[in-house]
């Protein structure tokens, strides 16, 4: 039962990074036009300066 | 050009905001840029993004451009100190564009919270799940208080943030004296997580973390859908294009003409309002002469002849001629103003309406608790052991603990508004849904409701093609309505020609051939004698022919006026003509009508049937509306509606057919019977549940099946809502042509 020790703070850590990334996502403005985004990929341009 | 493009939805001639009109709602960036956000409705995919960003950036002086699709609006930066004709370039490129209203950011602030929220009780639930099964699946001793510590210390920080909104709630509604869903679910979260904390301390058996944050997760989840739903019905109808002006352009005293907000205009300053734009305050006509359209503010449908010393009154607009304008009272005092002070005051009675699920909490949450009161004392008398009774209450509460009954109406509500929305029908809140499904009572407005506010010629048949092609030559010439109609009649492919072709504002149009001097126009000015009403077309003062013209019907009225027979009595109040009035009714079928009604009129109308005990659905669409739409039980708006009006309604419908509102009533009713499914459902799995929960049997296990199973069989009932028959959308343009024909 030992392995518990390192199992529960390994497996919170890894909860923990999808979290961290869930408020980055949120917070930078991912989900502030979600159809935008999903239209967006089909327009083939290549932007003229790469980001 | 792009697959979506003007579509026949588009309503006809919307004027342009002009160059002052978007300076002054942009707003500078600080590093030399200004920013503008304009609404563009037409925006649909991806083809249409790319035309509308690569149409402004090309444009000298547009820094950039970006379309959010999920709003439908673009902002665009552009430097100081120039004004790029931005709304000329998308109209020619398709895309009708107006100012958008300010979006609230507040609304925004609330959205990231509960999406945050989310998050967090998700993050906290997965994670608290995993170490309960591992205690249901057989953890004993050292190793379940370890499990049962780590889930406390996971649980805690869920609790205080994502469950603070659930807290905050129950306590505003207490503090008032009131009961809402979220007091029951308030208490039994926070109970359960006290006692499976000293279940832990006290190296007990059975812990409730597991139940208590996944409770929070799914009611999360239903909160931010309803809230995501919400806010997408209200940006669409703020994207709307606004119909009151934001300013107008003033003479100073100096002779200098600048263009102000509506906020500065004092009574005493001079305006100039040009052909087609709306008058923002109350004023007399100094010189000029024109035509004014009330519809919006009285409902008369045709539009009345002004001249100098004429008053006018907010909200109208002008149509033919350019007016100089002497304002006679603020913005604040204007006729708009005084029709916002009767909205407020009529708005106390809906306040006092109790949602459904609000009542049922009201009965619900007083069972429970004394429920688990009367459970405590039970043990306490068969055992005598205190430990063991308070347990086995809370217990009773955890099981009871409302998961379902929160989830019940809510997620209902946002299918309904779903499904609406996609309909073209925006709902302003759920309780506006169980109001709908409630109304028996019905009043139309005329003039934009059941009418379009367009007139149509009716004698085209009857009159010499050679006539009416010359009446329709030089009625291109105006925007008049009445001008419009006749040129709408027939085609333009007339041989002849007519030269100095000019507009007299107010009396009609001349032109010159061969023949002498045709006029189009009132008969008094068109006519030799100077004398008779109507419009008529005459060569040097001989009367050639003579037009007659009927308000064109929305599309679909009839039909929804049938329709909505099985609702309750339906009846129709204008501000317009007893003539104009009984024409109408006649057509829809509407038996009982009231002309020439006041917005006081319509208000006390309503108030009267209300202390009957009815129930009123109100449809409208003017400023002068806007009072008794506040005042009805329930009201729907066109969204070609004054500002006022669409703010006042509990429904707004684009698309233009007037099905909107029985489809609306039919989506309530469904929803109505849903909900009520849905509330009998977890009342009857209380009834199972309690028992055993009463008995003492009711283990962490059993809770979080009971609570998922019966928060699933919930969610799948308002799904059947999905699959119902869609509303037939039939454009406006269509559908006239259809009317047209038959």
């Amino acid at each position: 039962m030992t392995m518990l020790v390192y199992l529960i703070p390994v497996a919170l850590f890894l909860g923990g990074i999808g979290l961290i990334a869930f408020q980055w996502a949120l917070r930078s403005g991912q989900y502030d036009d979600p159809d935008g985004a999903a239209e967006r990929i089909l327009i083939d341009d290549t932007p003229e300066d790469p980001i | 050009m792009s697959c979506c493009a003007p579509g026949a939805e588009t309503l006809p001639s919307q004027s342009l905001p002009s160059d002052e009109e978007l300076l002054l709602v942009s707003r500078p960036l600080g590093n030399g840029l200004r920013q503008v956000d304009l609404s563009v409705p037409n925006v649909h995919c991806a083809a249409c993004i790319r035309t509308v960003e690569k149409a402004l950036a090309s444009l000298p002086g547009v820094e950039d451009a970006r379309v959010n699709l999920s709003t439908k609006r673009v902002s665009v930066r552009f430097e100081e100190g120039t004004v790029p004709p931005v709304t000329h370039r998308l109209a020619t490129a398709g895309y009708p564009a107006h100012l958008a209203e300010d979006v609230a950011e507040d609304g925004d602030a609330e959205l990231s919270r509960l999406l945050r929220a989310v998050g967090i009780s998700g993050f906290a639930a997965g994670n608290i799940m995993l170490l309960s099964v591992s205690v249901w699946s057989g953890a004993e001793g050292a190793t379940r208080d370890l499990f049962h510590f780590v889930s406390a210390l996971i649980a805690l920080p869920a609790l205080i943030y994502a469950g603070g909104i659930y807290f905050r709630s129950a306590w505003n509604a207490l503090s008032h004296g009131r009961m809402n869903m979220d007091v029951p679910i308030a208490v039994g979260v926070s109970l359960a997580y006290a006692m499976s904390l000293y279940e832990t301390i006290t190296h007990g058996p059975h812990a409730y973390f597991d139940a208590s944050v996944s409770l929070l997760f799914f009611l999360l989840i239903g909160r931010t859908l309803d809230h995501v739903m919400r806010n997408r019905a209200r940006t669409a109808v703020r994207n709307l294009a606004r119909i009151a002006p934001r300013g107008a352009l003033v003479i100073e005293p100096d002779g200098e003409r600048r263009y102000r907000p509506v906020s500065e205009i004092e009574s005493g300053m001079r305006l100039l309002i040009a052909a087609g734009e709306r008058i923002p305050v109350d004023g007399r006509i100094e010189t000029g002469a024109s035509d004014v359209d009330m519809a919006l503010v009285t409902g008369e449908s045709r539009p009345i002849r002004v001249e100098g010393g004429a008053s006018v009154r907010a909200g109208a607009l002008n149509v033919t001629g350019p007016l100089s304008l002497v304002a006679e009272r603020r913005a604040s005092d204007s006729f708009l103003a005084d029709m916002l002070r009767m909205l407020e005051t009529a708005e106390g009675g809906r306040a006092g309406y109790r949602r459904i699920a609000e009542r049922v909490s009201a009965l619900y949450a007083p069972v429970v608790h004394l429920g688990a009161l009367l459970t405590f004392l039970g043990w306490m008398a068969v055992s005598g052991d205190w430990h063991r009774a308070m347990t086995i209450a809370i217990a009773v509460l955890i099981i009871t603990c409302p998961c379902a009954l929160g989830l019940a109406v809510p997620i209902v509500q946002v299918v309904a508004a779903r499904r609406l929305f996609e309909a073209g029908i925006m709902v302003k809140d759920g309780s506006a849904m169980e109001r709908l499904a409630e109304a028996d009572h019905v009043i139309f407005d005329k003039t934009g409701t059941l009418t379009l506010g367009e007139m149509r010629l009716t004698n085209a048949d009857a009159m010499k093609p050679a006539m009416l092609e010359r009446a329709a030559a030089l009625a291109r010439q105006s925007r008049h309505p009445a001008s419009r109609a006749i040129a709408g009649a027939v085609g333009d492919d007339w041989g002849g020609t007519l030269t100095d072709i000019r507009e007299v504002p107010g009396d009609g149009i001349e032109g010159h051939d061969a023949d002498g001097v045709w006029r189009l126009g009132r008969a008094a000015w068109a006519g030799r004698d100077g004398a008779g009403s109507g419009t008529v077309l005459t060569l040097d003062g001989i009367e050639k022919a003579r037009f007659s013209f009927e308000d064109r019907l929305r599309p679909g009225a009839a039909q929804a006026v049938a329709a909505l027979a099985s609702v309750g009595p339906v009846e129709m109040l204008s501000g317009d003509t007893g003539d104009a009035c009984r024409k109408v009714a006649e057509v829809v079928g509407i038996a009982a009508w009231h002309a020439g009604m006041l917005p006081s009129d319509k208000l006390q109308r309503i108030a009267a049937l209300e202390r009957e005990g009815r129930k009123v659905l109100m449809v409208g669409d003017g400023i002068n509306d806007a009072p008794a739409l506040a005042a009805a039980h329930v009201s729907i708006a066109p969204s070609e509606a004054a500002d006022i009006g669409r703010a006042a309604a509990d429904f707004v419908f684009m698309k233009g057919s007037l099905d909107a509102v029985p489809f609306a009533r039919s989506i309530a009713l469904q929803a109505n019977r849903l909900v009520r499914q849905n509330i009998g459902f977890a009342i009857a799995y209380n009834v199972v549940a309690v028992p055993i929960a009463v008995l003492g049997h009711a283990t962490p296990l059993i809770a979080a099946i009971a609570m998922s199973a019966s928060s699933l069989v919930v969610i799948a009932n308002a799904l059947r809502l999905g699959f119902t028959a869609k509303r037939p959308v039939v454009s406006a343009g269509q559908a006239i042509q259809r009317e047209a024909l038959a």
